[in-house]
């Protein structure tokens, strides 16, 4: 009894006003923000891809077969930080066997796996059949059978069959691109369709979601991009960090747009939630939303970037302004989304108090974990460019 | 050539765009426009379609509701989980709102406030409003939270898998992780008796008959007496949820 007097006492020290029972315990920790930060940074690299192929975009040649690699790495582990979550893990599958049609996150699955087998494994299948069949002749030992068994025996190199899987390959990323819109504008709208929540509930969610996503996932090849070259001892192209950060500063520019007018409207509307969500803002969230997300993941690299239309400064200043702008923007877009996941949790749906996030280092729900999945398609993206090196494939 | 022909077809054509339009927009605009308290029950069915009255004139705060819920459905004796609980708001002549339910209500309340600054108090116990277009059933991603055919909002213990998207989209607040079982838990308007005719719990301990239990498809019943009798309202009406959950005498402060 004691031990529960002391849990009440500490929980009730992290309540302002007045909130309802059962909110005193936040139900979407920091694995629900790894969650669509790690679906985003697929779906964002997965369009960067398809600007070289579809939209014929020729400089980012050299980062086409490392956004797919890294879309893929990240898709690959994307779904356990949210079974990891639950508090019935093992049940998981039934959202597979009995999903219910009125639940956006019943669609979850099958979004996941169509993106996952179809569009990312099958284009990158037929991206590298040619590679996989040529070196499952050059090299030697279980290597060798690797590629072999990885080419599914299917090892005909005639320009016929290549031209087929270069059309076909097309054709996946043509599908790709609104897949990978539905990919991650279906998370944005998990949140955006709570109509009990105000901070969440907002037409634009989904759409936010979806620039944010390329922001993210554009900044996060452009890293990969320049540490991979700094490994393999190669030059970095600056041509080709220059255009990928001239895309990135349109999306962001109409990203901040989308999330200034979402922002704009509900204070102009000032509807019944206003009070609470202004408190939040200028109070919970000041750090994470105001000094993170706005000023240091947003502002900072549009100003910069800005300047670099008028400006450009010497080569070597410019890779590693880029090499800094894209972790300032990272790291703006993942407290984006805790600005969204906790920052919907710390206020009352009575709208008269708050409660507050305590971020634990340890356990399921911890800080260790939310790394473990962060590092993990790191790991997995290494693996990736040594099992298949963009860079070693055969001149088309 | 064919054109007496083609304008009668045209007209035939018009008449049947124009009599299926009508008969869409008709059926669109019938429904949705009935009254909002008995309002949207379902149309062919029979048996009892349960709602759920609390009168706030008649409540006084004693907590035993939220006891007798706690022993009745093994809900965790923690102060922060609750199937049912009692709000006391204090509103005091210099405008200011305190709002208040500690441990859920369940030892009482104690007024703060020297009566003498009190604009005007009073309790009001919340549940679940078993909505008929609950939030809760639309979002769970496997149907483990369901509406029983008896308009009661009901969680398969054996099927939830503990995603919590449900909690989130209560407006109400009224669903908790259940510690032990690890899966959600609310008020199931105590099902295992009103299947034996015996009331919920909560009803049954009230001692000033402010909480009031019935089937709203029983025309005679103290339900939809109360409802007629009494100026109801519902919470968050605007997030057209369904409730039905009445309340009387409810004030613009309680959300």
């Amino acid at each position: 009894m004691e031990n529960h007097y002391e849990e009440i006492q500490e929980m009730l020290s992290r309540v302002d006003g007045y909130i309802y029972p059962n909110e005193l315990e936040l139900h979407w920790g920091i694995l629900v923000v790894v969650y669509p930060y790690i679906t985003g940074l697929v779906a964002g690299a997965f369009i960067l891809a398809s600007l070289e192929r579809v939209f014929n975009v020729k400089v980012l040649k050299p980062t086409y077969h490392i956004a797919l690699l890294t879309a893929l790495a990240f898709l690959l582990t994307a779904g356990l930080p949210l079974i990891s979550h639950l508090s019935q893990p093992l049940r998981a599958f039934e959202i597979m066997v009995t999903p219910n049609p009125t639940s956006a996150m019943a669609v979850f699955g099958f979004v996941y796996l169509w993106y996952l087998m179809i569009v990312l494994i099958l284009e990158i299948w037929f991206d590298y059949r040619k590679d996989m069949v040529i070196w499952s002749q050059e090299k030697k030992g279980p290597l060798k059978w690797i590629y072999k068994i990885l080419s599914l025996g299917i090892t005909d190199l005639s320009p016929k069959s290549i031209k087929w899987d270069k059309k076909i390959g097309y054709f996946i990323t043509v599908v790709g691109i609104p897949s990978a819109f539905i990919l991650h504008g279906y998370v944005g709208f998990i949140f955006g369709s709570i109509k009990a929540n105000p901070w969440w509930s907002s037409v634009l969610m989904p759409v936010i979601f979806l620039f944010s996503a390329m922001v993210s996932g554009i900044a996060l090849v452009m890293i990969v991009y320049m540490i991979v070259s700094f490994i393999r001892k190669v030059k970095v192209d600056i041509e080709v960090l220059d255009t990928i950060m001239k895309y990135l500063f349109y999306i962001l520019i109409l990203d901040f747009t989308l999330e200034s007018l979402d922002q704009m409207h509900r204070i102009y509307e000032a509807e019944e939630s206003f009070e609470i969500i202004s408190m939040l803002v200028n109070g919970k969230l000041s750090l994470t939303l105001g000094v993170i997300q706005i000023f240091l993941g947003t502002i900072v690299p549009l100003l910069t970037l800005g300047l670099f239309q008028f400006y450009k400064p010497a080569e070597k200043i410019r890779k590693w302004v880029y090499f800094i702008l894209g972790f300032l923007i990272l790291i703006g877009i993942f407290f984006m989304r805790w600005n969204v996941v906790i920052g919907g949790q710390l206020f009352s749906k009575s709208f008269y108090g708050f409660t507050s996030f305590k971020l634990q280092l340890v356990g399921i729900e911890g800080l260790g974990m939310a790394i473990l999945w962060m590092v993990l398609p790191i790991f997995i993206l290494a693996f990736l460019l040594w099992l298949l090196p963009p860079w070693k494939r055969a001149e088309d | 050539m064919g054109t007496k022909e083609s304008r009668s077809s045209r007209r035939e054509f018009l008449k049947s765009v124009s009599a299926v339009t009508g008969l869409t927009v008709a059926s669109l605009v019938a429904s949705p426009f009935n009254a909002v308290l008995i309002a949207s029950e379902p149309k062919g069915e029979t048996g009892p379609w349960y709602g759920y009255g609390i009168d706030i004139e008649k409540c006084i705060g004693c907590g035993r509701c939220a006891n007798a819920c706690k022993a009745e459905n093994n809900v965790p004796d923690k102060s922060f989980f609750f199937r049912t609980w009692i709000e006391q708001y204090t509103i005091g002549n210099d405008g200011s709102i305190q709002i208040e339910s500690p441990n859920g209500g369940m030892d009482g309340f104690k007024q703060k406030l020297p009566d003498e600054d009190i604009f005007k108090s009073f309790f009001v116990p919340k549940m679940c409003n078993h909505c008929h277009k609950s939030p809760c059933v639309q979002v769970c991603p496997v149907g483990a939270t369901y509406d029983s055919p008896e308009g009661i909002v009901l969680v398969d213990d054996a099927y939830c898998i503990g995603c919590r998207y449900c909690v989130q989209s209560c407006p109400y607040g009224c669903r908790y992780i259940h510690p032990e079982k690890k899966v959600v838990d609310k008020c199931s308007l105590c099902y295992h008796r009103i299947k034996k005719g015996m009331n919920p719990a909560c009803i049954d301990v009230c001692p000033t008959g402010s909480r009031i239990f019935g089937d709203l498809r029983d025309k005679d019943g103290e339900l939809v007496e109360f409802l007629r009798t009494h100026n109801c309202q519902v919470l968050k009406p605007h997030l057209n949820t369904g409730s039905k959950l009445y309340y009387n005498a409810l004030s613009a402060e309680v959300r």
